[in-house]
């Protein structure tokens, strides 16, 4: 296999399990904040406008690392630097 | 696929470019400017107002009462930033209802500039609110061991704000143009809503962190009390 073969079918798969494994970890860890948060509810709900604001801080901060892995997927797909790199020497040879 | 509206250039001279993020964001800015002093060119202080004064009390009271439950004791001076950075992410993803707009906030330059600003405001309101001294030997605190960890903290939550913020919106548009080329009847429309509605939440999240930086730099570290007497028998 050639270098631009290697570097396509290494992104790609990478790219996939990035996506697959990413976004895991995220979806267990705000589906225990929200039970949590919920309970929480129900024994005081007075509290539930700090409850909820605090929830979806959260939320926000468990859900950026999904997103960071999205971003890294994104880049080896669309903006990857080694494909550029392999596609302007095999067009410049 | 586009990635961000950075590739949509507009005019070009030599090194100088008028990209889609830079276009947008000075429509935004032009309508926000413009909309806020139209509205406050008459301001009545009596019961009678009109809507769009209401609406801008809301908006402005409802901003204060969050940056005052966060823990900053006088919002008034850090609502300017704080306010403003909100407006302008909400702004941002609300106009993604408008046909042809591309959020600025899916570019990573917008979101970076504005992590920036959040990363120089936050020594800038320590300082002004504790002193040089003071404000840097929150640095060397609990021990000076845990210098060079709190400049990384620092520097990586400063990232992650610009990160979270293009991830979001970069993300909301990339899927509504996925789908439009998949199913394009209901499914987009479906997407968009959920777009805004995760624009709407970025933007809370950006200013509530935003303000919880702050209000950790500003806290007045009071020395410890002093012990308590023994009670002799």
């Amino acid at each position: 296999m050639d270098n631009m073969t290697i570097i396509a079918v290494a992104s790609i798969v990478i790219a996939g399990i990035t996506t697959g494994f990413g976004t895991m970890g995220p979806a267990l860890a705000e589906g225990r904040a929200v039970a949590t948060a919920l309970s929480s509810l129900a024994q005081q709900p007075d509290a539930s406008a700090t409850i909820t604001r605090t929830l979806f801080v959260g939320l926000a901060m468990i859900e950026s690392t999904a997103i960071y892995c999205f971003v890294v997927s994104m880049i080896l797909i669309f903006a990857n630097p080694f494909w550029n790199h392999a596609i302007a020497q095999a067009t410049g040879k | 696929m586009r990635l961000s509206p950075d590739e949509m250039i507009f005019w070009q001279h030599g090194f100088f470019k008028l990209n889609a993020t830079i276009v947008f964001t000075w429509g935004l800015m032009l309508v926000l400017a413009l909309g806020s002093r139209l509205i406050t060119r008459k301001l009545s202080i009596g019961l009678k107002r009109s809507r769009w004064q209401n609406l801008l009390e809301i908006v402005v009271t409802g901003i204060e009462k969050q940056i005052a439950e966060v823990g900053l004791s006088q919002p008034r001076q850090y609502l300017g930033f704080l306010g403003t950075l909100f407006l302008f992410v909400a702004a941002a993803s609300l106009c993604t209802v408008i046909p042809g707009y591309e959020p600025p906030t899916g570019s990573l330059s917008t979101t970076v500039a504005l992590a920036l600003c959040v990363f120089v405001a936050v020594p800038l309101f320590g300082i002004e609110e504790q002193g040089v001294g003071s404000y840097l030997t929150s640095y060397v605190k609990p021990t000076f061991i845990m210098l060079p960890f709190n400049i990384i903290s620092e520097i990586s939550r400063t990232l992650a704000l610009a990160v979270r913020l293009f991830g979001n919106m970069m993300s909301g548009a990339m899927i509504i143009g996925i789908l439009l080329t998949i199913t394009p009847f209901i499914f987009p429309i479906i997407m968009t809503a959920l777009g805004l509605l995760t624009g709407m939440v970025q933007a809370y999240i950006f200013s509530i962190l935003a303000a919880v930086y702050i209000a950790a730099a500003t806290r007045v570290h009071r020395p410890r009390s002093e012990p308590l007497q023994h009670i002799d028998a």
